[in-house]
């Protein structure tokens, strides 16, 4: 019969034999990448990573757990990419310990989404309107201001509450750098940032629950991505954009905002997209970014990486509509090509 | 096979290693809660550093929050909670001790026991199917019933002055109290139940009436119900999540109780998860030491109250 101490040995080496062949087994599978960051774009996000790793074996892992853990994470190093609505400032950037690159991968709107029982026409606002609403000087739904955008139409004699984000978030940064380029007043009182501090009206936390507020009061009005107010059947509002044409959020309208702004992104492409110049682009539109170190210190985990931004840009924007994401333009794919060949490989630079 | 004699301690009992042993494993888990409160409050402090050097005193005094040109002030919050919890508190504990009393003294044995079992129950749904409860229906009950009603009839008192929207102050104090509530019952119905039953026979020998027993029997429990106040108004005092949902989070400072408004806790878990900027980060620490250094505040103010109610004696019903 075995000894106590024969049985002893052989389990500890059993352990062990196992152990060294599953670390092994780990070191000659498939590369795995991880990532962190807005939950705005997790929905395509999560199909990319499906879809490539059934293509390639590459196993992507992506939590996600806000814009701001994202940038937090990469600067930490804990993850090898990060995902942020709301492009890094330069004295972000400057935090950073290395160069970081923004990929910006596809582009949302954020609708007026509003509750008016009895209102059947589509509502008609200006970015004065707009802007008014928000810093409280219009306080009713029949306001001639409002009658005046939308002739024809009767508006009800209720009071308006305007609903923004409570907590932080790449949406309101979207938001408020619309309203602080298009409202000096704005830009002075209240800036543009993922939290600020908003002169009136109540707040709602998460997409969800400003969509809920407005779903559940009549008179209610508040900005939300798109996919969100299609989701709950939300009636939105058309803009009227830079050119002075009244447009309908479609990702069409989102991804013209993004062509439209092409030659400011190729400069630099955290250039804000809100306020687009083109005659059929959605004024509140924003694109959402990766951000990827210049100098990868893996080589394998940054040629995984590299392979698979290329992917996104080609293969990967084809999935977009589906989801309602724009797709982005040609234009912006080159800029992002462009930046991928900066990108260095353990010190060789990426295809 | 000799027995061996009994081993009878001779002057003192010698020190037995495990009872030695047990005591202080013992002692020691009770000091690590001290340890972990004390960590608490040093990493708080800490990390609430920066904002205390920058703003000062001003934090408490002033009522901006704007994190773009990082002002701080934290007293809407400071209000809010105070508030909320207080009405909370005032709208909740007439009906809960009453309710309490009938549990314990007029119900029939049975229909008591289940009736408390079911409150009980109660304080165990999680609070944030609370604040689901108080924006999907308290506030269309809210807003088509009872505020129209109250600024119609009220409306002069600048409490009920504003829109009826159904969330706000109003919506958070009523959620806080139905939440509060059980809290308030359980215990008070323990501790009347725990009065000793000749207190009342002697003050019905006496010629008392049935009320005037409950009087005195409420007079005796009246530490313990204390003691149930200071959990429920803590309790009141931390709520975030349900608070969240329906107050509003305006930084807005009204005496209406229709307007929206905020609470320390609900910013804290508005704003945490995204405040990057360091000053942000850390005016939220120091609003969160604010409801600690409150909340102690108040329990102390509390523990005094029953102190002074029982003429300075150590009630055991006062260690609720």
């Amino acid at each position: 019969m075995p000894t106590r101490t024969s049985i002893m040995r052989g389990t500890r080496a059993a352990i062990a034999l196992a152990l060294a062949l599953a670390t092994g087994a780990a070191t000659a599978s498939a590369q795995s990448l991880t990532g962190a960051g807005a939950t705005f774009p997790y929905p395509i996000y999560s199909k990319w990573f499906d879809s490539y790793r059934q293509k390639t074996g590459v196993e992507i892992n992506y939590q996600s757990i806000g814009s701001g853990g994202g940038i937090q994470q990469v600067k930490a190093g804990t993850v090898d990419f990060g995902a942020s609505d709301a492009a890094l400032s330069d004295v972000q950037l400057k935090d950073m310990p290395r160069r970081i690159v923004h990929i910006p991968t596809v582009a949302g709107a954020v609708v007026l989404a509003y509750n008016l029982p009895g209102f059947d026409a589509k509502l008609k606002l200006t970015p004065e309107l707009v802007t008014a609403i928000y810093l409280g000087k219009i306080t009713t739904w029949n306001d001639k201001r409002l009658a005046a955008a939308n002739p024809g139409a009767s508006m009800p004699a209720a009071p308006i509450l305007a609903v923004h984000r409570s907590d932080g978030s790449g949406t309101t940064n979207i938001f408020t750098t619309y309203l602080a380029r298009v409202s000096g007043e704005w830009k002075q009182l209240v800036g543009a940032a993922t939290s600020v501090s908003w002169p009136s009206g109540v707040g709602g936390k998460g997409n969800e629950g400003v969509a809920g507020l407005v779903r559940q009061t009549p008179g209610a009005i508040g900005y939300i991505e798109l996919a969100y107010a299609k989701q709950n059947q939300l009636p939105y509002a058309q803009l009227r954009n830079h050119a002075g044409n009244f447009v309908e959020p479609t990702l069409a309208s989102i991804t013209a905002a993004v062509a439209g702004a092409a030659p400011l992104l190729a400069k630099d492409v955290r250039s804000p997209i809100a306020d687009s110049p083109a005659a059929d682009a959605y004024p509140i539109s924003g694109l959402t970014f990766l951000l990827v170190y210049q100098e990868q210190k893996d080589p394998a985990k940054g040629k995984a990486l590299v392979e698979f931004l290329h992917w996104a840009m080609h293969d990967g924007q084809e999935m977009a509509a589906a989801l309602d994401y724009a797709r982005l333009p040609e234009a912006i794919v080159a800029v992002n090509e462009k930046t991928l060949a900066g990108v260095s490989v353990g010190g060789k630079a990426g295809k | 096979m000799t027995v061996a004699p009994l081993a009878l301690p001779a002057r003192r009992p010698r020190a037995v290693t495990a009872d030695v042993l047990y005591r202080e494993v013992l002692r020691a888990a009770a000091a690590c809660v001290l340890v972990v409160v004390a960590v608490i409050v040093y990493q708080t402090a800490r990390g609430a550093g920066p904002a205390l050097h920058t703003y000062g005193a001003r934090f408490l005094t002033g009522t901006e929050w704007d994190p773009v040109a990082e002002h701080f002030g934290a007293l809407p919050y400071v209000f809010g909670t105070l508030v909320s919890s207080l009405l909370a508190l005032a709208l909740a504990l007439p009906p809960c001790v009453g309710a309490a009393v009938y549990l314990s003294e007029l119900a029939a044995p049975r229909v008591g026991e289940a009736m408390a079992f079911l409150i009980e129950m109660l304080a165990a749904v999680p609070s944030i199917v609370y604040g689901l409860w108080g924006l999907f229906v308290l506030a269309p009950w809210l807003r088509a019933g009872i505020e129209p009603w109250l600024i119609a009839h009220l409306g002069f008192l600048p409490l009920f002055q504003g829109f009826p929207f159904g969330i706000g102050m109003l919506n958070a104090v009523i959620v806080l109290a139905v939440m509060i509530a059980p809290t308030i019952i359980s215990i008070s119905r323990e501790v009347l139940l725990a009065t000793p039953g000749a207190l009342r026979e002697a003050a019905l020998a006496l010629g008392a009436t049935r009320s005037e027993a409950l009087g005195v029997t409420l007079r005796v429990a009246r530490p313990g119900i204390l003691g149930a106040v200071i959990l429920a108004l803590g309790r009141a005092l931390g709520e975030t999540m349900a608070v969240t949902m329906v107050i509003g989070n305006s930084n807005a400072m009204s005496w209406s109780l229709l307007s929206p408004s905020a609470t320390m806790s609900s910013v804290i878990a508005n704003e945490f998860a995204e405040a990057t900027g360091k000053l942000h980060a850390s005016a939220l620490i120091e609003i969160a030491l604010v409801l600690f250094a409150l909340t102690v505040l108040v329990n102390a103010v509390a523990r005094l109250l029953v102190y002074w109610t029982t003429g300075g004696r150590r009630h055991d019903a006062a260690r609720a």
